[in-house]
Order: structure tokens, then sequence, then C-alpha cells
């Protein structure tokens, strides 16, 4: 709680002078994590380090939930908005052809906290290392995450990011508009959508039914080509691996057995495949 | 002993919902457990019966703050801080995703979200949750107090034990100022069955090609009585409302016959519909993966598969 007030002067503008010339400074985060299309026989587990071993030829690839929040981004400045988009990750050893997809995608910074052993640090020690890139480099309008790494699936990054940073959190938008100095936002609830207003700045984790992420053009993929990503060490933000410990313990990593069995349809054609498969269902009375 | 704060939610009748009922069975599992179960506004009737100790009341949450949860985040806080839990548990809902994961990060406390497993010894708790889209399972021990956790849909059969549990309200005594804020709630329609309900649920993925075949599927869906999915590659291509995903980031279903077209079998979504009671998979790669998940299936073009098919259900359901 005491950081609050310390980090909204951090990353809060002054609004009150309306001043419409002013560039609103976003900053999305985004995660290297192995490619979720991996076919499932090639996914294996080091069960004496718990640890995915990369499967051979299929490169990692930046959270595709994370695309959607670049794409919610760029499409505030296809609204014509005077944008700056920053990408942040945390990790290690990070792949550029894979990490320079949003630079493509046509956001304009790429910003690394790249040091040993941040790879294997946990989420809450990943907010932690977050805010203070975010003090450093900001101050930000907008903080964009995605709904969740495809990774570990926890999905809270973003949302404990806004607790940690004392900031406004709307989670689940699925469309934002710049207003003045507010947003107007659709958070996706099960059987529709709310309509909801929040104040810049505010923390915001972005669905996939924002649509899909832009594939880069020529165009894109030469100038990102050319940027360079910005980085920092852990010393850089002041902090060491000692500050990181983790809340959780990882005690066991491992690919369920799965023991179903099968039983395929076959008839003479696939016509009559599809009238025996429901003459079975009815005799196993499914149907 | 081991005290539990259980967060509970209310169904669309304003009573105990299955989710809460869930995860009283994974709290009664927990070795000494003592629950206490907190539910936003008055008590409901159900709440009177509910297999735990003591039920406590915190403020309703407002129209304005439903979906941000600013207000009941600080109440809980509050109400944690003045009991210190061993555990607080939510369901993996709308609600408990954002609540529970601000919650953690309010009081810095260790937070596992979607667990399908919980166990204590030794004021150690001892999650098991589905991690890289459900490929695999993660064990992990969480030795802080409090643990907070999220229970995944149908992770847990609902209690069916009866209680008679003192009610208490709680007064947190804070009054948020509400920053981000619900003006509208727009609410989708839908024809026939909740997704959710469904006994039969038929379901579309990338190898429908468009969104054409959908037409296929809802007339199927329609002569079993029940209601239309489909994969996330599906609704992202914008062949059908994302209000019909199925899988991790869409809805969680368990139907009696779950029927998948067209569709691969991604862990991401076998995770919404693997509680189903069969799985029927038709698609024309034998290798999908769908086919280890599933219980009947057909390798076929399902443009030649689903009429014959669709034809013969009719017949035997006329």
């Amino acid at each position: 709680m005491v950081t609050s007030d310390f980090f909204y002067a951090a990353i809060g503008r002054d609004y009150i002078t309306g001043n419409s010339e002013l560039t609103v400074r976003i900053v999305v985060l985004a995660k290297q994590v192995p490619d979720p299309e991996t076919p499932p026989s090639q996914f294996k587990i080091d069960e004496s380090t718990n640890t995915v071993v990369p499967p051979n030829g299929v490169p990692p690839v930046v959270n595709g939930f994370d695309l959607n929040a670049v794409e919610g981004a760029l499409q505030l400045r296809d609204a014509g908005a005077d944008v700056e988009i920053t990408v942040l990750s945390v990790g290690s050893d990070f792949v550029m052809d894979a990490m320079k997809k949003p630079l493509a995608m046509g956001a304009d910074r790429l910003v690394l906290v790249d040091d040993e052993g941040l790879d294997k640090i946990d989420s809450a020690a990943t907010v932690k290392v977050l805010a203070a890139a975010i003090e450093k480099d900001g101050p930000f309008d907008l903080i964009l995450g995605g709904r969740q790494a495809s990774d570990w699936d926890q999905g809270h990054v973003t949302l404990g990011l806004s607790e940690v940073m004392g900031l406004p959190l709307v989670s689940l938008v699925q469309k934002l508009e710049l207003d003045g100095d507010s947003v107007s936002l659709q958070r996706v609830i099960p059987d529709g959508y709310q309509i909801v207003s929040a104040p810049v700045p505010s923390v915001l984790t972005i669905t996939n039914e924002l649509g899909e992420p832009r594939y880069p053009n020529l165009r894109g993929i030469m100038q990102a080509s050319r940027k360079k990503p910005e980085i920092f060490s852990l010393e850089d933000l002041g902090l060491s691996l000692d500050d990181l410990a983790p809340k959780l313990e990882l005690k066991r990593l491992y690919v369920p057995e799965s023991n179903r069995q099968i039983e395929l349809i076959e008839g003479d054609d696939e016509a009559d495949s599809g009238k025996k498969l429901a003459l079975r269902l009815r005799e196993e009375k499914l149907i | 002993m081991t005290s539990i704060l259980l967060v509970a939610e209310r169904d669309e009748q304003g009573e105990i919902s299955q989710s809460t009922l869930q995860a009283v069975t994974a709290a009664s599992g927990l070795d000494g457990a003592s629950i206490t179960a907190v539910v936003a506004g008055d008590a409901p009737v159900s709440a009177s019966s509910l297999a735990v100790e003591k039920v406590v009341t915190i403020s309703p949450i407002g129209s304005s703050d439903a979906g941000i949860y600013e207000q009941v985040t600080a109440d809980l806080a509050a109400l944690v801080s003045s009991t210190n839990p061993d555990v607080v548990m939510f369901s993996k809902s709308d609600f408990g995703s954002v609540v529970g994961a601000r919650l953690a990060f309010r009081i810095d406390a260790a937070f596992a979200s979607d667990c399908i497993e919980i166990e204590n010894s030794d004021g150690v708790v001892s999650v098991t949750r589905p991690v890289y889209g459900g490929s695999a399972l993660a064990e992990f021990e969480i030795a802080s107090s409090p643990a907070i956790v999220t229970l995944r849909a149908g992770a847990f059969e609902p209690s069916t034990d009866a209680g008679s549990p003192a009610t208490e309200s709680f007064e947190s005594g804070t009054s948020v100022e509400q920053r981000a804020s619900v003006s509208e709630t727009v609410a989708e329609s839908r024809e026939g069955v909740r997704l959710e309900d469904a006994d039969f649920v038929v379901s579309g993925g990338r190898g429908l090609g468009g969104p054409e075949p959908f037409s296929v599927l809802t007339d199927l869906a329609n002569v079993l009585g029940g209601a239309v999915g489909a994969s996330r590659a599906a609704c992202d291509a914008g062949w059908i409302d994302h209000s019909h995903q199925v899988g991790l980031t869409g809805k969680s279903v368990s139907p009696d016959v779950y029927i998948a077209v067209g569709i691969s079998g991604a862990s991401q979504h076998m995770a919404g519909c693997s509680s189903s009671r069969a799985i029927v998979a038709i698609n024309k790669d034998g290798d999908s993966n769908i086919f280890k998940e599933a219980r009947f299936g057909v390798i076929g073009d399902w443009e030649k598969v689903l009429p014959s098919f669709l034809a013969t259900v009719r017949d035997l359901r006329a």
C-alpha cells in the first residue's frame, strides 16, 4: 500500500491541462512462451528439472494473448490517437525473431528486462520486476496485458500489477477507445459485455474477443529488423534475485496419462460411417 | 485446525452456486477443516443449510462495481486481516479470477489459480493445477499463509451435506472510491438452451473451413435439444460468436455427449469439455489429438459424415 501514491505519481500525467498534443504512452506486457501449437507428440517434460524440453525446430513465440493486447494498442492508433507503444518483457534467453513480432506489427519500442534466472521466477516476482521497469521507463498512460500466458495459464500478472502499482484495473477488455482523459471499454462477461469507463492511467487486460492480431507486413518486418531492444538488467532496476523468491514452490511437473480408449466407427464409406456412429450412440443410450 | 475462508457466489436465482458447493467439497477435504463462507449481500436461503461453520455477509456488489470489484476486494482484504484464515478459496469464475488475484497481491499472499486438487499437511498447502493449456499438470507447495486459490469448475463434486451455520455480518468500515466503473450491461441474445447447461453440445472448429457449416451443426443441436459450441480458432476467425467458445479461455461444458466436428483437440480446447460424459469426434485427420480424448470417433470428411449422422439421429429421435 505504501507504494501506491508513489507509483501513481510516477505513472500518472497531469491531465488537467487537457493538452490534446500529448502523446499517449502505452506499455504492453509480453511474454516469450513455448509455441502452444507444438504438436502434443512433441511436448515433453524433463521431470528431473521440472521444465519443458524445448521441442526441436519449434521456436518460442510471443504469448498469443499478449499479441491481442498489442493489437488493442494498435487499434487506438488506427482510430487516430497519437500513441507510442512500448512492449515490455521479463525473462532470459530471449529469441529476438520472436520478441520482435510486436514491433513488426507496429509497436514502437521493445524493452527487455533480461537477466539470468528471470525465466524461472514466479508470477509474484514477475510483477515486482515489471513494476520496477515501468517505474524506470514510465510514465505510461495505459498498461495493457493479455488475459493469460499460454505456459502457466495463471492469468494474474497484469491483475497483480494493478494492485502493486495502485492503479485502476479492468479485465477482459474486448474493445477500447480513448475518450479525453479516460478510456471507454467493453468488458466481456459470460453472456454479453459491460460498458466500462476507466480513468487514465489504468491497467487493462485484453481478451482474444478483441479480434485476431494483425499480420506484420513487409514494411513492418523491415522496420522491426532495424530496431534494437532496450535492455535492463535486474541491477538497473535496483533488484536482485534475492528479492524474487517464489511464493509457490514447484514440486512436480508432468504429463498426465490418458487412459481413454477410442472406438473408431468404420462404415462402407464416410456416409455409412456417419449412420453407424448414430446407431452406436443409440446402442450406448447416449442419444 | 485449518481455517478456510470460502468466498461464495450466487447463481442466476441469487442462491448459492454449484461452483461454491464444489468449493465446499474441496474445503471439507482439508485436514482439520473449519470453514467460514463469506457472501456479498444478504445471505440467500440456501446459505442457511450450507455445510460450513459460519456464514459471514459483506456489502452487496454495486452494479457499477460488478466486474471491477473494488469494494468487495477491500472488504475481503479487511476480513482476511481480521480473521487470518489459512486458506482463502474462490471458484475460478470471472469474479474469483479477478478478486482472488487482486486480494492476493493486495495482501502480498501466494495465489494459485484454476486448481484441480488441494490438500494440506503440517501447515503446508499443496495444489495441483493444469498448465501449458492442459498438456501438463503442476504440483505446487505453498508454505506462507494465507494461500489464496481458485478452483476449476467441475474439479470437485458439489457438496450435498447439510449444515446449520450461524450467520453474522462484517463491516469493513472502508468505502472505496469507484475509479473504473460499469455504466451498462449488454446481454447478447441466446436462442435455445444455455451452452453450460446443455446435455448435448455440437462443436465446430477450424476444420469446418468457414461460417456456413455451423448451420448444419445448429440443425444437429436442435434435433438433440442441445447447444452449439466452437473452438477458439473458429471464433477468432469470426465464423461464430465468441459466446459459443468452449475451452480454457471460453466456457466449460460437461454435457452427456460432446460432438466435436473438425476440431483438432488442442489441450486448450479440451480443458473446456474434458468432463463431458462422452466425447464424439469427427475429423479427417486420424492423427488429431481429439482421437486420443474421444470415446467414439469417425475418421472422415465431416461434409460426408455429418449429413447421414444427422439424418439417422433425426430418425432415431422421431
